[in-house]
């Protein structure tokens, strides 16, 4: 930015004018994106807010549904799910907290220990996206399957007496915070090697010429560093793991105690039909969940190292 | 903890530096073989060399960002060889300045102040910050400053901690000449005002003669020769000093007789005499030097006088004229391409290109060199397999550190 104030603003204001005068060929290449977007993007969101307000025919079937603005539908479903509103906030920021415990180390070796070994520095980028090459619905299954009563895990806590013999994990909030944070790992862990990978490891030795142990050079110089990394890492995270309604699902790792927003949102659009209902749990989330991010980026203060 | 108590004071004083047979060695090639070398306390000490000498790595190690193969280190008298980087009373002047970017400036030069719980911490930084006339910008990010504030931001956060020894790593390399030659003094006044030790690493002749009170010519991982900037120029003990500290006319001959007081040496069948104290080998093959502008161009050929070495007739085959001298290069039969740096002082005789000419030089400013010149171009040496393997792994190194 400095530098742009000396003897840049000229040019700049004649690029500027060759993009202006370039622009109608410009839009016509926006034109396929921004249709795209109208048709599936902005429709379904006016159709989404307008079923939400929308009341049951009188007299009609089960499923029949007839505009109106009946905002009352946001004050019942809140009302009736908002445990399972809660829950999903609460899984999710676990499933973030362990996937960032877990991720950034990871993020930190393939980044910054590796350097000096390419190779091994590639191979182990590609086991860190390996699993991707398998449906999640496969892996989530694969977990069950591992967490079942009679699977490997519970057979030996059990064997050695950590866990009670009338135990078990399928179901639990432990399995579906599990499955969010194997799930999310990659999408955290990425973003946050791709800033420390491109870490100046100068600024780390001066650190430590500053007299500043190891620890503390990470604390105040690296960490800091690699913010960008963390909250792209974190949003990544959050953001899907919140709407999440696999690793939940009764069918998957979860029970009906470990409901989440998706579950509900789920049942109420394809079993109870309540149309009104699953519109305005869905808008909810959206809502929320842009508070929420608005406020961490905003407090995180990355703007300036974005 | 011994290290790191020290560390925590601010040093009374410089403390001196001493390298016991330090060898670093990386895979495929040694850095620095068997160095020693003492650095006396409130000294402003000039590592040059080359790119690839090894003057970095050393300055790596004294800072404890490498560990040597072998040898001590030791600062203060105390052996620091095994003390890791953080509790050493060194800090470093990077040469990309390192500053931390996500901080202030004052934040910057701070930094090293905070762990150590020094009181009135930012009263201090300030202070190091008016030193080097930057107090106004304390607020901003190193980003919004110029090269060569930033320089000046990171040499005031290494001297805010009166570190004992200071290591400077060729810091105004990405300067310009004139900011150059104005931080040169800056730093050589901050130096004598706050009496700590520098050690200066830095490729620039010119930057380490200014500088320095005693400048070390380093190559491939040795010390060439050790001194004065005066002694090192006048008398130069081998052919690489002689070449890459200034440039010199260098002469390969047998000794033919000697005095008390001189030796003569046949070159192309004229006697060049060297005095016996500015030679370094007495007889055998020797080689004969002078510097371009203690070289005297005569038109005609000068009546004989027993203190000057004449040489000639020559043909100038270049006058290029830069300023305060005229450059000449004369080819000289049986001398090869003589290089004749003549002041622009009198508006009397100037050869041009073409003139037959002889060359004169007062017997007193020869010297004597034991070993022969290194291959005419110095770069050729360069394309030796070892140099490239230095370079490459140099390369290697910087993209590591730059990615």
């Amino acid at each position: 930015m400095a530098f742009g104030a000396f003897g840049g603003a000229a040019p700049a204001a004649d690029q500027q004018q060759v993009a202006q005068r370039k622009s109608p060929i410009a839009l016509w290449l926006l034109l396929p994106g921004l249709l795209y977007l109208i048709l599936f993007f902005v429709t379904p969101l006016f159709s989404l807010v307008i079923t939400s307000f929308q009341e049951p025919v009188p007299g009609g079937f089960l499923g029949e549904y007839q505009n109106a603005f009946n905002p009352s539908n946001y004050v019942d479903v809140v009302s009736t799910y908002l445990p399972h509103i809660m829950r999903s906030f609460v899984y999710a920021s676990l499933a973030t907290v362990f996937a960032l415990l877990l991720g950034y180390p990871v993020a930190y070796v393939i980044g910054v220990k590796l350097r000096p070994y390419p190779l091994v520095q590639s191979l182990a980028l590609v086991i860190l996206i390996a699993p991707f090459f398998i449906s999640f619905l496969l892996r989530t299954i694969a977990w069950k399957q591992i967490f079942a009563d009679e699977g490997v895990v519970v057979g030996l806590l059990k064997s050695m007496q950590i866990i009670p013999a009338d135990a078990y994990l399928t179901g639990t909030p432990f399995s579906v915070v599990f499955g969010l944070t194997y799930m999310f790992l990659p999408f955290m862990a990425l973003p946050i090697y791709t800033t420390l990978e491109k870490l100046d490891l100068r600024y780390v030795e001066a650190g430590s010429d500053l007299y500043e142990s190891p620890f503390t050079v990470f604390r105040t110089v690296t960490f800091p560093l690699s913010l960008p990394g963390v909250v792209s890492g974190t949003l990544l995270t959050f953001i899907p793991a919140t709407g999440d309604y696999i690793n939940a699902s009764r069918d998957f790792l979860g029970s009906t105690d470990t409901a989440m927003m998706g579950n509900v949102i789920e049942a109420n659009f394809l079993v109870l039909q309540n149309f009104p209902a699953a519109a305005a749990l869905s808008l909810i989330l959206m809502m929320s969940i842009l508070v929420l991010v608005s406020v961490y980026v905003k407090r995180s203060g990355t703007d300036d190292l974005l | 903890m011994a290290g790191e108590s020290s560390a925590r004071q601010f040093a009374e004083s410089g403390a001196d530096l001493a390298l016991v047979n330090v060898t670093k060695r990386f895979p495929g090639f040694t850095a620095i073989d068997d160095l020693s070398l003492t650095i006396p306390a409130g000294s402003f000490f000039a590592l040059l060399g080359p790119s690839g000498c090894g003057k970095t790595t050393t300055l790596r190690l004294v800072a404890g960002l490498e560990e040597p193969t072998e040898g001590r280190i030791m600062i203060g008298g105390k052996d620091l060889t095994d003390t890791k980087a953080y509790q050493r009373p060194v800090n470093t002047v990077f040469q990309s300045y390192a500053l931390f970017p996500h901080m202030s400036v004052l934040d910057n030069v701070m930094f090293g102040l905070r762990r150590r719980k020094i009181a009135d911490a930012a009263e201090k930084a300030k202070e190091a910050l008016d030193l080097v006339e930057l107090g106004h910008v304390s607020t901003r990010k190193p980003a919004q400053l110029s090269g060569g504030q930033q320089q000046r931001v990171a040499l005031a956060r290494a001297l805010v901690n009166r570190p004992a020894l200071l290591l400077l790593d060729e810091p105004l390399g990405a300067l310009d000449l004139k900011l150059r030659r104005q931080m040169q003094l800056e730093i050589k006044d901050i130096q004598s005002e706050v009496g700590l030790t520098f050690l200066h690493v830095t490729h620039d002749q010119e930057e380490a003669m200014t500088m320095a009170d005693t400048v070390a010519v380093m190559n491939q991982g040795k010390i060439e020769q050790m001194g004065p900037p005066e002694e090192l120029y006048e008398s130069p003990k081998t052919a690489f000093v002689a070449t890459f500290l200034g440039q010199s006319n260098l002469f390969g001959g047998e000794v033919t007789s000697s005095t008390k007081d001189v030796i003569s040496v046949a070159v192309a069948g004229k006697e060049l005499r060297v005095p016996v104290d500015r030679a370094v080998a007495h007889r055998g093959k020797v080689t004969v030097g002078v510097r371009p502008e203690k070289v005297s161009l005569h038109q005609a050929e000068p009546t004989t006088d027993s203190n000057r070495c004449v040489i000639g007739p020559g043909r100038v085959l270049d006058a290029s004229f830069t300023g305060v001298s005229t450059q000449y290069l004369v080819d000289v039969p049986g001398f090869g391409d003589v290089t004749v740096f003549a002041q622009n002082t009198s508006h009397g005789e100037h050869a041009v290109e073409g003139d037959e000419v002889f060359l004169s030089w007062s017997v007193e400013h020869a010297f004597g060199l034991a070993d022969v010149p290194p291959a005419e171009d110095r770069f050729l040496n360069d394309t030796s397999t070892g140099a490239m393997a230095v370079q490459e792994r140099e390369k290697i190194e910087q993209e590591l550190e730059g990615a």
